[in-house]
């Protein structure tokens, strides 16, 4: 019998274990759902999976009385807007902060007190004042969602950007670059994939801000809608909706994997010779 | 043209004296190895020629100009490792170097241009025997070929000074003998003055026309940092025979030196 370490999975293998949890946890689902059923008709804690099936395809299908909008694809289209919007300013500053106070030591020793103490303010704490000043239309959500992970990318990739080996700054001198050429040849392309596995990690954080901020002032979205349909206990609404959400942001974690692959393959190198 | 001058240098870092009193001149187109015990300041000496390190006291100069305080293309330099970019391919790390030059803005070059250099950047990898592997990236190269590559970057803006950081310390011996090959015809080609930090005797001996070897002539054991490497010889390679010693600090008189030693120790 050979150790538990040394028993590695096949491909085939490796993808049953993978959907295994999966189908357990949905099987465990339909048992209990059926359970509270039977003994109460009327349960709205564990909905049927048809009954969900029935109320996600009204809201796909069939235009809404009021606006005329299919609501699941307005939702989500609105959410992904505002998440978006956020995702790019946040990591434009990132990236312009982080690059600078990665090579710059006069605006390191200036400015990364600072970003330090402004990454410690809990950006919840703080979305009354974003109401206050910017309203209570998009922009407040999204620069909710920038200050949230912009101060997590600007050290990420300061940290980053200062750890290239001094070897090669040195040697970029040596070539003739000046320091716009070296943040722009040297620096900036290393960061690229530090960047983008850093926006995986702050997909996380921008939903939970974006939920947030949609829960407590807008008027579509997909944290809209769940703390709409609350009221009414539509747990058969709100547990797809989380399933739905949970499927975006895991499809663009994915993507954003695969994009950092094909982009910046050099990085990878110790991943595929594993 | 490319004399080097250095005139009493020190280098201190706070208390710890590193290197004392430094007098050297080194002429144009020498291959001056620089050896020496661990921790004895002959990188130091190299960074300070290199401009990555400033000395505390004393000036250094090129042809008889003080030497800019921070590196340019004028002194190229390979380290042992990590002197080049792993985001690069193998031409692109030696491309890059004229873009720097052509293209202050954008660091890139296109069109015509492009090809200018793309064509100087292959007859570099050319001469370093490169040229199979121009599309590879660094981590597919073996440490040999990275030095390679090294060495094609530091060449591309002709540097007068070639600075070698102990290059081939982690190659292996058939490859060292392979890179020594490599870097003799190419110093004698371009008549630029090499400065090579090594801990192999063999190799400062064989690739060499000078060698310098650093150390610390006198210890206080209740302060070690009080006093700092000196060159302690200095030697002509350059002729066949019996190597003759050009300068050579003299040793701060063995019995003062004991005396101070056996002093201290009788205070302890």
């Amino acid at each position: 019998m050979r150790r538990a370490i040394n028993i590695v999975p096949g491909s085939g293998t490796r993808i049953l274990l993978a959907l295994l949890p999966f189908l357990l946890i949905a099987c465990l689902y339909v048992v209990v759902s059926a359970e509270r059923q039977a003994a109460n008709p009327g349960d709205k804690l564990l909905p049927p999976i048809a009954e969900m099936a029935t109320s996600m395809d009204r809201l796909a299908t069939e235009p809404d009385r009021r606006s005329g909008d299919l609501t699941l694809w307005s939702d989500t289209a609105a959410s992904l807007q505002r998440l978006f919007i956020g995702l790019g300013t946040a990591a434009a500053i990132g990236l312009v902060l982080g690059l600078t106070l990665g090579v710059l030591p006069v605006a390191d020793a200036g400015l990364s007190p600072l970003v330090a103490v402004v990454s410690m303010i809990p950006p919840m704490a703080i979305l009354p004042v974003l109401f206050i000043i910017f309203g209570l239309g998009e922009l407040s959500k999204v620069v909710l969602i920038v200050i949230g992970i912009a101060p997590f990318l600007v050290r990420d990739l300061a940290m980053t950007v200062a750890a290239i080996p001094t070897e090669q700054i040195v040697k970029a001198q040596t070539l003739g670059a000046s320091t716009w050429q070296l943040m722009l040849r040297v620096a900036l392309p290393q960061a690229m994939p530090r960047l983008i596995e850093a926006l995986r990690l702050s997909l996380g954080p921008a939903f939970l801000f974006l939920i947030s901020a949609e829960a407590i002032a807008a008027e579509s979205g997909l944290g809209y809608r769940i703390f709409l349909v609350r009221r009414y206990l539509a747990m058969d609404v709100i547990l797809p909706y989380v399933a739905w959400i949970t499927l975006i942001a895991y499809l663009l974690d994915w993507l954003l994997a695969r994009l950092a692959r094909r982009t910046f393959p050099w990085a990878y190198v110790q991943e595929t010779r594993r | 043209m490319s004399e080097i001058r250095v005139h009493n240098v020190w280098m201190e870092y706070g208390d710890q004296i590193v290197l004392e009193n430094i007098s050297l001149d080194i002429a144009s187109g020498a291959f001056v190895s620089v050896v020496g015990p661990s921790g004895c300041g002959k990188s130091t000496f190299l960074r300070m020629i290199l401009g990555q390190e400033r000395p505390t006291r004393g000036i250094i100069t090129l042809d008889g100009a003080a030497l800019p305080g921070e590196p340019g293309p004028d002194r190229g330099v390979v380290f042992q490792r990590y002197s080049v970019f792993p985001h690069l391919n193998v031409v692109q790390n030696v491309l890059i170097a004229f873009e720097f030059a052509e293209s202050p803005f954008t660091a890139k070059l296109f069109g015509a241009k492009r090809r200018a250099a793309s064509e100087k950047a292959e007859a570099l990898l050319q001469a370093v025997g490169l040229s199979e592997h121009a599309w590879k990236y660094p981590s597919a190269l073996s440490g040999g070929q990275q030095q390679r590559l090294a060495i094609a970057q530091a060449l591309a803006r002709k540097p007068k000074v070639l600075l070698l950081d102990e290059p081939f310390g982690a190659l292996d011996p058939g490859t060292r003998a392979q890179m020594h090959a490599l870097i003799k015809p190419l110093w004698r080609e371009r008549g630029m003055t090499v400065i090579m930090v090594t801990h192999d005797l063999k190799e400062a001996f064989g690739l060499g026309t000078r060698l310098l070897a650093f150390d610390r002539p006198r210890i206080d054991p209740q302060a070690p940092e009080r006093y700092g490497a000196r060159i302690t010889y200095d030697l002509d390679l350059s002729r066949d025979g019996p190597v003759p010693v050009l300068g050579f600090s003299p040793p701060i008189e063995p019995s003062t030196a004991s005396q101070e030693t056996k002093r201290s120790m009788s205070h302890a």
